[in-house]
């Protein structure tokens, strides 16, 4: 005979719900904490617990890689986010106190549904998909990451851009006392820009990424809201995005201001086209070692299939 | 101890351990022993080992400046050491771009130096190191006479190239190229007015 006992102390009464839902956030304090002993100074929490929530209702996509991602610490402390410090540990120390809520994004131009939104507001209509996609810098390192975002070409439709739209443009919050590398003089003109062609913007590739690893977009990721198209080298990427505009013209990008013959309206990744002054045709996957040979960067980032046509009959190598 | 056993029995010593600082701190940090490089360790030990050269440039060039304001002539005496640091990081620099960062293939290595001017003037500021380096001992110096003294003034081509290499490769902050740059002018116009003063 079978005789059920009910255990004498239940898992729940030792661990509570929050500490549970929690765990991963202490298993990785005590790691951090473990190895500041070792280390000395604190490294800290990465991203403080308050700040960080898991997303809702995230629905897998045909367009993820099955490649590795990065590590969460890899993807959180190696950026560039010029609006806090050019050095690529700067957005990590230093978006820390940023405060990403309340958050308003502005549309106008060529639309219909122009206006002002709050950021939940913004992002409602939309479903949340994890895209792990590659990530090619400029500067020839790249990543694996695990976003998750809307899809920017339904936002787009959802606007309703009039058929004067020919480009959708758009620029990161521009407030030097909230980003001090707003206040760095020898930096970029800001607010930061950049900017799609429409069939670009519409493209089912491109994003609008409100999170990584299931979780809200850390600060120096670009919170809470950022561009993320997966064939371009990551400064098209525009992070903390506070407008939309639908233009009939080729609107004005940062980095291409900044240094024109460097860097392109297009910026497709492209191994045959090197950047002036290092070669394009390596790249550097972060989080490979010390002793990791450069992998061969691939074609439009290795997306091809999916965006070569957008460039038929385009001289790549002038429009760059 | 009279001063020139001080300089050699206490201050060598202790000069040589601080200048091999940055290179061991580069090595425990790989280790995970004092710090961590970062997410991109290779650019991480590049850049340490290029910024620490040029330092080294600039505290070497500091030498005589120093030793004319002061009357401390005994400053001299690390002049040597401190050139052979700067020859040891800008060779650890350049070991771990062909190395690390290049993986030895021979054809990336060869265009860069051809393709990219900011590396070919870095390999030139090598190439005139590494001159020095080989005829820094003191027979050597007794060989060459008058023409020892004319290739070691190219130390100041290596505080020009050297900055001008750090200034070519930056992105867009030039904050820091700007410092390295200042700090040259100041040590190399330094010479300049004394040439001009004692003439």
């Amino acid at each position: 005979m079978l005789i059920k006992k009910p255990a004498d102390i239940r898992p729940s009464e030792i661990t509570s719900k929050d500490n549970y839902l929690n765990r991963r956030d202490f298993i990785r304090a005590g790691g951090i904490a473990g190895a500041s002993l070792l280390t000395g100074p604190a490294l800290g929490a990465i991203v403080p617990a308050e700040r960080r929530a898991t997303l809702p209702d995230v629905s897998k996509s045909e367009f993820s890689t099955d490649e590795a991602p990065n590590s969460y610490e890899d993807i959180t402390q190696y950026n560039n986010y010029y609006e806090f410090g050019t050095g690529k540990g700067d957005p990590y120390a230093n978006a820390q106190d940023f405060e990403p809520r309340p958050w308003s994004i502005a549309v106008d131009g060529h639309a219909e549904k122009t206006g002002t939104f709050h950021f939940e507001d913004f992002i409602k209509p939309f479903d949340l998909e994890e895209r792990i996609y590659r990530m090619r810098c400029v500067e020839a390192w790249s990543m694996v990451i695990p976003w998750v975002g809307i899809s920017l070409a339904e936002v787009v439709r959802y606007l309703q851009p009039t058929s004067q739209a020919k480009y959708v443009a758009f620029e990161t919050l521009h407030d030097p006392v909230r980003m001090p590398g707003q206040r760095n003089r020898f930096s970029l003109d800001w607010p930061y820009r950049e900017g799609l062609t429409i069939a670009e913007a519409t493209n089912p590739l491109p994003i609008l990424a409100v999170g990584i690893y299931g979780e809200t977009l850390p600060n120096q990721n670009g919170a809470p809201i950022r561009l993320v198209v997966p064939w371009k080298y990551g400064f098209k990427g525009i992070k903390g995005i506070v407008r939309i505009k639908f233009l009939s013209k080729r609107p004005r990008t940062s980095w291409n201001m900044s240094a024109p013959r460097e860097y392109g309206f297009y910026a497709n990744v492209n191994p045959e086209v090197d950047h002036p002054r290092w070669s394009q045709a390596r790249e550097r996957r972060i989080g490979s070692g010390l002793f990791a040979q450069k992998q061969p960067t691939l074609m439009f980032n290795g997306y091809g299939e999916h965006v070569a046509h957008l460039y038929d009959g385009l001289d790549l190598r002038r429009n760059y | 101890m009279n001063t020139l056993q001080q300089v050699r029995y206490v201050g060598k010593p202790i000069v040589f351990l601080l200048c091999l600082a940055p290179a061991a701190l580069v090595v425990t940090d790989a280790f995970e022993l004092t710090g961590q490089l970062s997410a991109n360790p290779i650019e991480d030990v590049l850049d340490r080992f290029g910024n620490w050269t040029i330092r080294f440039i600039m505290i070497t060039l500091a030498v005589t400046p120093l030793r004319r304001l002061t009357g401390w002539n005994w400053l001299v005496r690390f002049r040597r050491m401190l050139g052979l640091f700067t020859f040891f990081y800008a060779l650890m620099h350049f070991l771990t771009w062909l190395i690390l960062d290049q993986g030895l293939l021979m054809s990336a290595i060869a265009e860069d130096l051809i393709e990219r001017p900011f590396i070919t003037i870095g390999f030139a500021a090598l190439v005139l190191l590494v001159a020095m380096a080989v005829t820094s001992t003191n027979g050597m110096r007794r060989r060459m006479g008058r023409r020892w003294d004319k290739l070691h003034y190219s130390a100041y081509a290596v505080g020009i190239l050297g900055v001008w290499h750090y200034w070519w490769q930056v992105k867009k902050d030039t904050s820091d190229a700007w410092i390295y740059a200042v700090v040259l002018a100041v040590l190399l116009g330094y010479r300049l007015w004394w040439k001009y003063a004692h003439k």
